[in-house]
């Protein structure tokens, strides 16, 4: 039992220490687990890997002998994976078939594209999900909340490459309104600082080439925001439900607190949890989406690059790309966890 | 108390008049079960229903419209392709495929899943840690990325397209098959049966399977909608269904070139995808509301 002096105290260091320990214990099996099975998936490609590298021009024994040396393919599997695990440790996931460019160092170039897109789909996740939902639970089953509820579960069985052809038929197509594809105009060309464009354009003081990069966010932004949006907003508003009907609200309300009041102190940052939780979740969700998205609008990230990957049988990207995202899942993951045991101390005190 | 009182009048309804009873209450989740059951019936009676045969091409009808735009016809209610073929046929071959394709995912990862995860609710140790921790990783990987890595390793097309989605929704079933072995083998009936002799394969089958069969169901059914939704995805780009198969998500991709000239190539197969997601989805909700009242949100 807790004491009452003992819920000011902050949480000992020493519990957030072995908190954090016992969920990175977890996460280290399964990140080795990823590299064996991306090891394993790319070593049953049927062919040899050398003459792949070759390509159509084929290769003579005895440099095929050389590059079989070279690469460990001529050692035992179990060696070859140990191999992969040592320049995995230095950072080195091995050079693209097509362009010869470290993966690593192609994928640290567009991966800035993937989040910029990714954080203002996010956002525009949440700055419609929360608000509807927490609307939604305070109406609940008024005309608005079924409409929301009917719309959100549309969203969430939406599939994601046609509705952005579908928007791109009527905003780019019919309306006008905004760019088919790309990142940005073809006639701006801006220096890569921090290889966000919305901040690189800002920083060059370029503000034509600003409102270019945002004209070419928005659909996409929408499209990969759509998923999200939807399961934010169903989560959001069965969360509030369930602390709405909770003896503390009813005790806010019968101390004359405003409606506005009850609902936005008391309930919704107790229904914070549940969200911050399942926002953590649409991070999987998004990557799917970025795939599908990045393909239609042509925009230049990490899943525009896998799909061209897979196109040209680039392998290396294949792995190391899979590789790269599982591992910024589970750091994701980590964090969501981590931020949970933070803002809710009954996690921390059960364990 | 006589005993006629113990006749029909109190006699409660049984499991499955009550399961209908239910789900009957549910007015979206008829809805979505009835355009369920149309999409069957479209799906098996494809030869008959559509008009024509969905490779054919008609050479003097290339992209015409519905017939209730200028240039359609009634010959092609709801137009053409790029290269003369039915839309209206495609897309009714297409619910075939679809559905096709979500009873085959669901089947191989319902029977594989539940499999895996009473092997390793019941066997634990070792066993148990490989599995769960292969489970994990699948759910780590975004399952389209996933699906993607298998396709391009198997090499595209529908086959392989449907093994990797399957894979990809395999820990949700060992999952729910593990945590009821792991609950239910502590109980005293499991112990009874066990007593009374019974081997290991039947108390698993005959005792603990019944326990998780609701969640399973419930699974499966919001697996079928994943499934469907994942292979149009891979047909979509590329890696699934090839050209000229009329699946929905292959469809799409080969209609965007005309996008710009040809609204209702674009439009009609995904809306197909999504009325058919969205059905099963409500259906889903709504078999879970009706199985399992605690799992309502």
């Amino acid at each position: 039992m807790c004491g009452p002096g003992r819920r000011t105290t902050p949480p000992p260091l020493s519990f957030m220490l072995r908190f954090l320990l016992t969920r990175v214990s977890l996460i280290v099996p399964t990140f080795i687990g990823i590299t064996l099975l991306v090891f394993v998936l790319v070593r049953l490609i049927p062919g040899d890997p050398i003459e792949t590298m070759a390509g159509e021009r084929g290769i003579d024994a005895t440099l095929h002998e050389r590059l079989r040396h070279e690469y460990g393919f001529d050692r035992p599997v179990i060696v070859q994976y140990g191999l992969y695990l040592q320049r995995l440790i230095h950072g080195d996931l091995g050079r693209s078939i097509v362009t010869h460019k470290p993966v690593i160092e192609e994928f640290a170039s567009l991966f800035p594209a993937t989040i910029e897109l990714s954080v203002c789909a996010i956002l525009f996740a949440l700055c419609i999900g929360i608000p509807v939902g927490v609307l939604a639970a305070v109406r609940r089953n008024s005309i608005f909340d079924h409409g929301v509820m009917a719309l959100t579960l549309t969203g969430y069985s939406m599939p994601i490459f046609w509705w952005g052809l579908l928007l791109i038929l009527l905003f780019s197509v019919q309306l006008g309104w905004t760019p088919v594809s790309g990142h940005i105009a073809f006639i701006y060309f801006i220096e890569p600082k921090t290889g966000f464009l919305l901040i690189d354009t800002l920083l060059a003081g370029n503000t034509a080439a600003f409102w270019s990069a945002v004209g070419h966010l928005v659909l996409p932004a929408i499209v990969l925001g759509t998923v999200p949006l939807a399961v934010i907003a169903r989560m959001t508003r069965s969360a509030m439900l369930e602390v709405l009907g909770e003896d503390y609200i009813r005790t806010a309300r019968a101390k004359g607190l405003s409606n506005a009041r009850v609902v936005a102190v008391h309930a919704f940052r107790n229904a914070l949890i549940p969200i911050v939780t399942v926002i953590g979740l649409q991070v999987g969700v998004l990557f799917t989406g970025a795939i599908l998205t990045e393909t239609i609008f042509s925009w230049p990230g990490v899943g525009k690059w896998l799909i061209e990957g897979i196109g040209r049988r680039d392998y290396p990207v294949l792995q190391g790309g899979t590789l790269l995202i599982g591992a910024i899942i589970m750091t994701v993951n980590l964090l969501v966890d981590l931020t949970y045991g933070l803002i809710n101390p009954r996690i921390r005190h059960t364990r | 108390m006589s005993a006629g009182a113990l006749d029909t009048p109190h006699q409660p309804p049984g499991p499955l008049a009550e399961l209908i009873r239910d789900f009957r209450r549910n007015t979206g989740a008829v809805v979505g079960l009835s355009v369920i059951v149309g999409l069957i019936v479209l799906a098996v009676a494809a030869n008959i229903v559509a008009p024509y045969d969905p490779d054919a091409t008609n050479q003097a009808a290339f992209l015409k419209p519905p017939f209730w735009q200028a240039g359609g016809s009634f010959a092609h209610l709801l137009g053409t392709d790029a290269i003369g073929r039915d839309m209206l046929s495609r897309l009714i071959f297409g619910a075939r495929l679809s559905l096709l394709i979500g009873a085959a995912v669901v089947t191989l990862s319902v029977i594989t899943g539940t499999v895996l995860g009473l092997i390793a609710g019941y066997v634990r140790g070792a066993t148990e840690i490989a599995i769960m921790r292969l489970m994990d990783i699948i759910l780590t990987l975004p399952s389209l990325l996933l699906a993607i890595v298998i396709v391009a390793i198997l090499g595209p097309g529908i086959m392989n397209a449907l093994l990797a989605v399957a894979i990809v929704q395999l820990p949700h079933y060992v999952r729910i098959a593990r945590a009821a072995v792991i609950t239910e083998v502590a109980k005293d009936y499991v112990t009874a049966a066990r007593v009374s002799g019974a081997g290991s394969v039947r108390l698993l089958i005959k005792e603990v399977l019944p326990n998780c069969a609701a969640p399973l169901i419930v699974q499966a059914t919001l697996g079928i909608s994943t499934a469907i939704l994942d292979a149009a995805a891979l047909g979509f780009l590329g890696l699934g269904a090839q050209p000229p198969t009329p699946e929905w998500g292959t469809m799409l991709a080969d209609a965007r070139e005309f996008i710009l000239r040809a609204w209702w190539v674009v439009t009609l197969p995904g809306l197909m995808i999504l009325l058919t997601v969205l059905a099963f989805n409500v259906a889903g909700d709504g078999l879970r509301d009706a199985l399992d009242p605690k799992l309502k949100q």
